[in-house]
């Protein structure tokens, strides 16, 4: 059992569901990253995406693709995030002697477009994040049809390869994915790219039961949920709510208050934190 | 016998590169795409439709020009023009504008989006969607707009709305992000892109439009020589009108194919456009970017890199899979000519043969001085115009002005 089936099998057995904060890496900073990861925590998340910057992020709207290049003007890497996160893992529960992807602070899921972990190495990349502690990786641009030796590699390393369905997804698409996806699976609410929308779609239930014909697995659901409503409606039908832009919108706004000087990390770590609270519907 | 050239594979891999790298949403539309390209091919109407247009709309088949004035100059082989600049709006885009814009319409679609970045596929798409009527809007690099302007009135004059991309370097690669999340966000919109780029099924559906230039090429020079070519000679951006060129010949191995990718000012990364640079610095690897696998400038974390051309239409950091794989087979010969010796080029042809070529043909036609002296008389190299330059001449000017 991976650390973030366990993760949600803990929740089902209490009958809660997920809030799953999404960040980009090195927005404005590695070290203000660190903090986020830990306000994050703090606040409550059982998982946390962490968002690795690419320069032509064609999946995501501006609020996401401006952090992409703040975080990639402060000279972030793939490697560098792996060792961060190496680090946050290691700081929890230090006496616990578990290996890393055991620990008990919120699975990483990494959150990344193909291009950076293919010039890594798909081998090396494995092996890293798999050192680092890191539970499961989503690659934006990735389908089932191209992933046989990523599915393998990971498989080998015990990493979840997470996989996204889209309401454009055919059944018989749904089936395929399904049918390789391990941990959870990443329901994209609606069709377009990441960022705030001011309302969920209305087939939001049927889509999730179309999938749960399909698969044990959890399912969160994510693009354009910012608010404790849409999180709690999401929560009505779905496993788990992913929070992305909204998150990201309020780590720029906390740069633009310090108009355009970076704002301390704990400034901006308590920033975060209340904010990521302020998402939590009261849990039954 | 060898074995006949036969790539993509069904799903869209010529070799190892190509295929389909998209976010899930995108494939129910690419999947319908497949489908609707796969039956026009087969539908005689349909295959008609698309020969009457060519014919009396875009003015096909255009002419293979012995340009006497070159020749005499190199002394060497026998050099001969294909005129794509004198298709309706100016260049070969028109051919796969039209193909595309004709399965858009049998698959029922009123909405059509493109990138552009010469302008020049910009305009081709914009003409077709007033034939055809249909709606139209245009991404483009707000770099590309300020040096593409006279572009930036056709489309408009044309009826299509030009949409300005302010990210990145603000060129090709931008625009092709940005009609990416449209199409990603308005799914039933057709997304015509204009090089043999992208997802499958784009890079063969592109290059069978464009492959009316080579199957013309070969009528008119076995009329005009009684046998076929030794090089065929183009530039390359994405590589549209090279493979439009080169894939009718592409089992005859004793003919050469050449690519010509621009060079831009210097050798480091972010000076050129050379994704087959093999030289150390060059940065130009297997990657992918924006839907397929293939060769991309980039830096060592993956990051995508900037490039510069004086030709928009060749200022772009990857280039399609069939080339990636025409490269690493040494089927195609690929090289590179700088800025300066384009637009020398440009003016060369301008002159002697009283012919403007765009900036981005003025490329192959630079790489003459290199090919042509190692030639015999007997020989013949075909050269595809793949546009002409009125785009470019204020450019050209302000470059020119700037160096005096
Ligand atoms: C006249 C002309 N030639 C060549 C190109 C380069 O594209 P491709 O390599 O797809 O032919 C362009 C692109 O804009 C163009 O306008």
């Amino acid at each position: 059992m991976s650390q973030i089936d366990a993760v949600f099998a803990t929740l089902r057995n209490s009958e809660r569901k997920a809030l799953i904060p999404y960040f980009t890496a090195g927005d404005p900073s590695l070290n203000h990253t660190y903090a986020i990861l830990e306000a994050i925590t703090a606040a409550g998340a059982d998982l946390i995406e962490v968002g690795v910057p690419f320069s032509d992020p064609l999946a995501d709207g501006p609020v996401i693709q401006r952090a992409s290049q703040r975080a990639l003007a402060s000279g972030t890497s793939l490697s560098k995030i792996l060792a961060l996160v190496g680090k946050y893992r290691r700081s929890s529960e230090p006496s616990s002697g578990q290996a890393l992807h055991q620990r008990n602070s919120p699975p990483i899921v990494l959150f990344s477009y193909l291009n950076p972990i293919w010039q890594l190495g798909i081998e090396k990349f494995a092996d890293q994040a798999r050192e680092s502690g890191v539970s499961g990786v989503l690659v934006t641009d990735l389908i089932p049809e191209e992933a046989e030796q990523i599915k393998k590699t990971f498989d080998r390393c015990d990493l979840d390869l997470i996989f996204l369905i889209a309401p454009t997804s055919t059944d018989e698409r749904i089936r395929k994915i399904c049918s390789l996806a391990r941990g959870f699976i990443y329901a994209v609410s609606r069709t377009g790219t990441t960022g705030t929308r001011d309302s969920l779609s209305g087939d939001l239930k049927n889509f999730i039961a179309r999938i749960r014909k399909h698969t044990p697995l959890p399912i969160a659901v994510g693009f354009g949920i910012s608010n404790r409503e849409q999180v709690a409606t999401v929560w009505e039908c779905a496993d788990g709510a992913v929070v992305g832009s909204a998150i990201v919108r309020e780590i720029e706004r906390s740069v633009e208050a310090h108009s355009g000087k970076i704002p301390t990390e704990v400034d901006l770590a308590k920033r975060i934190k209340g904010f990521v609270e302020s998402l939590i519907p009261p849990r039954l | 016998m060898n074995q006949r050239y036969n790539f993509p594979d069904s799903s869209g891999h010529f070799g190892k590169y190509g295929g389909s790298f998209v976010p899930e949403t995108l494939m129910a539309p690419l999947e319908a795409l497949q489908k609707a390209y796969a039956e026009a091919c087969s539908d005689a109407s349909f295959q008609g439709e698309l020969a009457r247009l060519l014919k009396t709309y875009v003015g096909r088949p255009t002419p293979l020009f012995f340009a006497e004035q070159v020749t005499h100059h190199f002394k060497g082989p026998r050099i001969y023009l294909k005129r794509e600049d004198l298709a309706h709006t100016g260049s070969h885009k028109i051919n796969n504008c039209l193909g595309q814009g004709l399965l858009a319409k049998r698959m029922g679609k009123t909405r059509v989006i493109a990138e552009t970045g010469a302008g020049q596929h910009g305009v081709a798409a914009a003409t077709v969607c007033a034939l055809l009527g249909l709606e139209c809007e245009i991404y483009m690099g707000t770099e590309d707009m300020r040096r593409q302007e006279l572009n930036v009135y056709r489309m408009q004059l044309l009826g299509a709305k030009v949409t300005g991309v302010d990210s990145g370097s603000r060129t090709l690669k931008d625009a092709i992000n940005e009609a990416l999340r449209d199409w990603v966000t308005n799914v039933d919109t057709y997304y015509l892109l204009g090089s043999v780029l992208g997802p499958h099924p784009y890079p063969v559906m592109v290059r069978d439009f464009q492959s009316v230039i080579g199957r013309e090429v070969r009528d008119q020079i076995l009329a005009a020589e009684h046998r076929l070519p030794d090089v065929l000679l183009a530039c390359i951006g994405g590589g549209s009108n090279s493979m439009g060129l080169f894939y009718e010949f592409i089992d005859e191995n004793k003919i050469r194919m050449v690519g010509v990718e621009a060079g831009g000012r210097g050798e480091k990364l972010g000076e050129h456009a050379v994704r087959f640079m093999d030289r150390v610095g060059g940065g130009g690897r297997p990657g992918i970017l924006q839907g397929t696998y293939s060769y991309v400038l980039q830096d060592d974390d993956g990051q995508v890199a900037l490039t510069h051309s004086v030709s928009a239409g060749l200022d772009y950091a990857a280039i399609g899979p069939e080339h990636a794989m025409l490269h690493d087979t040494g089927r195609a010969e690929y090289t590179a000519v700088s800025d300066q010796e384009a637009l020398e080029a440009f003016q060369w042809l301008s002159r002697s043969e009283g012919i403007i070529p765009a900036l981005e043909s003025a490329h192959a036609i630079a790489y003459l001085k290199y090919l042509a002296p190692k030639m015999g008389k007997d020989q013949i190299v075909v050269v595809n115009l793949s546009g002409r330059g009125d785009k470019d001449v204020a450019e050209a000017i302000r470059l020119t002005e700037k160096k005096e």
